[in-house]
């Protein structure tokens, strides 16, 4: 696959792996968070985290769409489903997510018709194709998706087609990197930016964390070695001293973003005043909402919604492992009650979570040694 | 946070107020929104980055070369260091 | 426990497992069923007698490379051919929608009587029930059959030792993709064919060239050889260390797999099946599969290690390394 496969050459991951190691401080620990769930899921894919050296700690963090929406959202979904003559649409990563009462998989065994997409066109065209029904899609994900749903909506507005609603749980990322920022316990040395993200919105918007906390960032393409040649260029500013935002995935990302997506996120979105993010708390102009110019279209005025706020059960540590505060294993629930099986937390039920990923890879990730048996 | 993946477009459709396309991704033919790239001129042949049925960016063919000529030549540069290293012998 | 069946108990992933041990298995409890292998044994006057069968619920029922029909010999086929036994005889019960049209009928019987006829195993019984219009998908079909195990003949995960090859019999994940894109709703379309087709003439094969060499057989249906592997490293209690670039995929496959996020590893076939071979045999268990048209794409695509017990790991083509675990659902399109 062109501009896929050239990037996924084991020789060059080789070569990378090296002069990484050679750029790294003997004795010094360097804690570089890749926010992006799909940078996440790259890493434990291809392992890549064998490329690097023991000092170089990737630490995983809260770029994973499915991992931030809280239970009570999930309920909100299911409320709405199960109304009569709904269809609730969602992407493949939220059938399983746990809300106080279940997943979405769990409501549609109990009678609700909740169908998965691969795009909310998708959606629209299944309400075209059912006009007896009432259509609602379940829109999730970051800057990267939102602008999909803003001009499926135009679409819906432009054939007049009334049985169309969105639930709109768009999140964006930086009011998410900024409260990692700011929260005391937590130490790192740079930012692997997101990738497609900064399709639409550019490299602009993260110059504030160099300027304003010294850390590098570097937005990163999401084969392998775009993982490692971004650690490397993070590494080469570490040795010249220096903290700048540089786009390693200059393939595909304009430094100055998508104009269009930005203009249609402005015309139909509106910021939500505050969000709760699973784990990171209430986050303020963290979210998306219909702007008022489509109120017809938007689920959360045309449904009256329980709206209520479910706690993350008590045990679940979801939000310090978001924030690369703890390691998954050292969540209290990990492996234990919350596995891939039986997940408490959506770290453990995406495959991009964290918690998903070491309970599967990282076990022997740690036992170095054993692996050794495979060289 | 987002799956994407480059595709090539093999034909423009009509319909749709002309923004669907077709591309191709090793075989594999989808229709797709190009909705989101109305300022950028698109040529059949040209590859687009693809997220959930939209067009988000063109592949710039030009970048991922020097992207991946770098990478070489870092490559090319490390070979040639360790065999200087090899050869060398110090008596 | 789950309070209720939902789609992951169906996928032949980490639920079913789960349902069909934490709730059958212990109920039905008997020697025979707790192998949990793909065909159940039994002793007749010295002959060992492998009897197996599956329930076909694909929709819908005709897609490119195969029909239900055809598909429900061949899956009771291959279940019986992977577990050694030379397929006797088939039963097939059909479950009939009311108002399904009698031609769509007659081509899935003709596709069956096809199959039969290339499996060379007569259908000797069956049975027909029809339920109310919109209580079941068009129609579905349950196949039974029977199969003599030769003498000599002993397969089993317990025969599996660290050092045994992992052999795959051609390209994974056709079956899987070719159903989604017929279902249309992904609105993708690419040559992807289902793999369907009968494998025991495969099997008999690899039993002559490997003889005792050969050690477990296994087809690689639900949850694609992902899954295969996963349970015979826990059955076994072996790592297996599998080469991903070795594994055949098709491009078309590697392509929609791309596209819905989803590993073809975990993807269902339907004319698959992996073996575990001596090392000594296993160049000859290989060149028996290429020689025949159902394993011209066969290739070795792992090894059996002592290290990590009943885990499997990938070496990425990449270079790195990472662990493949049983999928708890089917594998689903994902956006991130």
């Amino acid at each position: 696959m062109r501009f896929v496969d050239e990037f996924r050459d084991p020789e060059l991951a080789e070569v990378l792996g090296r002069q990484i190691t050679s750029l790294c401080e003997p004795g010094r620990h360097y804690k570089i968070m890749e926010v992006c769930g799909g940078h996440t899921h790259t890493i434990y894919r291809y392992g890549v985290q064998d490329h690097l050296p023991e000092n170089i700690e990737l630490v995983h963090g809260p770029g994973c769409p499915v991992c931030v929406i809280p239970m009570g959202r999930v309920d909100d979904g299911i409320a709405i489903a199960e109304r009569d003559g709904v269809i609730l649409t969602c992407f493949g990563d939220m059938m399983r997510v746990p809300g106080g009462r279940g997943s979405f998989l769990e409501a549609n065994a109990r009678g609700a018709d909740i169908r998965m997409v691969y795009s909310p066109l998708d959606a629209l065209r299944i309400a075209r194709d059912n006009p007896d029904r009432e259509v609602v899609f379940y829109a999730i994900g970051f800057e990267t998706t939102a602008p999909s749903t803003a001009l499926t909506i135009l679409r819906a507005a432009k054939e007049g087609i009334e049985n169309f609603s969105v639930f709109c749980s768009h999140v964006t990322i930086i009011p998410a990197i900024k409260a990692i920022l700011d929260s005391p316990d937590l130490r790192l040395d740079a930012f692997i930016g997101p990738g497609h993200v900064s399709t639409v919105i550019g490299c602009r918007p993260y110059e504030w964390i160099p300027r304003d906390f010294g850390m590098p960032l570097v937005c990163a393409g999401f084969e392998p070695l775009d993982l490692l040649q971004s650690v490397y260029m993070i590494m080469k500013q570490f040795s010249e001293g220096r903290a700048e935002v540089e786009n390693q995935y200059s393939r595909v990302v304009a430094y100055d973003g998508n104009p269009v997506a930005l203009r249609v996120l402005a015309d139909v979105f509106a910021l939500r005043p505050f969000f709760e993010w699973r784990g990171l708390g209430s986050i303020a102009h963290s979210a998306l909402q219909l702007s008022p110019r489509y109120a017809q279209y938007d689920a959360e005025l045309r449904y009256e919604l329980p709206g209520v706020r479910v706690a993350d059960p008590k045990a679940c540590q979801c939000g310090e492992v978001l924030k690369g505060v703890l390691k998954p294993w050292e969540c209290k629930v990990f492996g234990t009650a919350c596995t891939p099986e039986t997940p408490i937390g959506t770290c453990m039920v995406s495959s991009e979570g964290a918690c998903a990923a070491y309970y599967n890879y990282g076990q022997y990730a740690k036992q170095r040694l054993n692996l050794e048996v495979l060289r | 946070m987002c799956l994407a993946i480059p595709g090539q477009l093999v034909e423009f459709l009509p319909g749709n107020a002309d923004q669907l396309a077709l591309v191709d991704v090793v075989g594999v033919k989808r229709k797709i929104n190009i909705g989101l790239m109305d300022d950028v001129k698109l040529e059949i042949g040209d590859y687009v980055l693809i997220h959930v049925g939209f067009a988000m960016s063109k592949v710039d063919e030009k970048e991922a070369a020097e992207a991946l000529s770098m990478l070489e030549l870092m490559g090319q540069a490390f070979t040639d260091e360790l065999q200087a290293v090899a050869e060398s012998s110090i008596e | 426990r789950d309070e209720r069946i939902t789609m992951a108990h169906g996928a032949g992933g980490k639920a079913s497992r789960a349902l069909v041990e934490g709730l059958v298995v212990p109920l039905l409890a008997n020697p025979a069923l707790e192998l949990l292998s793909d065909a159940g044994l039994v002793t007749v006057g010295g002959a060992r007698l492998a009897v197996s069968t599956d329930a076909f619920v694909v929709r819908p029922i005709r897609f490119p490379g195969g029909s239900i029909g055809e598909l429900a010999v061949n899956g009771t086929v291959n279940d019986l051919a992977v577990s050694g036994a030379r397929p006797l005889a088939l039963s097939a019960a059909l479950v009939l929608e009311e108002g399904l049209a009698a031609d769509v009928l007659e081509a899935e019987i003709t596709a069956m009587a096809a199959a039969a006829t290339a499996a060379d195993v007569p259908v000797v019984t069956g049975d027909t029930k029809v339920v109310e219009r919109g209580k079941c998908d068009s129609m579905y079909v349950v196949t039974t059959g029977v199969g003599l195990v030769d003498e000599g003949v002993a397969l089993s995960p317990g025969r599996v030792r660290p050092g045994d090859k992992v052999l795959v019999s051609g390209t994974v994940g056709d079956h899987g993709i070719a159903i989604m894109l017929a279902r249309g709703d992904l609105d993708i379309e690419a040559d992807v064919r289902s793999d369907t087709q009968p494998l025991w003439s495969l099997a008999a094969a690899l039993m002559a060239a490997a003889g005792d060499g050969l050690h477990c057989m296994r087809d690689a249906t639900r949850g694609g050889v992902a899954t295969v592997l996963n349970e015979i490293a826990l059955g076994a209690e072996v790592g297996i260390v599998l080469e991903e670039s070795r594994v055949p995929v098709r491009p078309e496959v590697v392509g929609a797999g791309e596209i819905l996020g989803i590993d073809p590893l975990y993807v269902a076939n339907e004319g698959k099946l992996v073996a575990f071979v001596a090392p000594e045999h296993a160049d000859a268990a290989l060149a028996a599969a290429r020689a025949l048209p159902s394993g011209r794409d066969a290739a070795i695509v792992g090894e059996v290690r002592e290290e990590p017990p009943g885990r499997v790991l990938g070496r990425t083509a990449f270079g790195g390394h990472r662990l493949i675990d049983m999928l708890v659902g089917d594998p689903l399109p994902r956006i991130c």
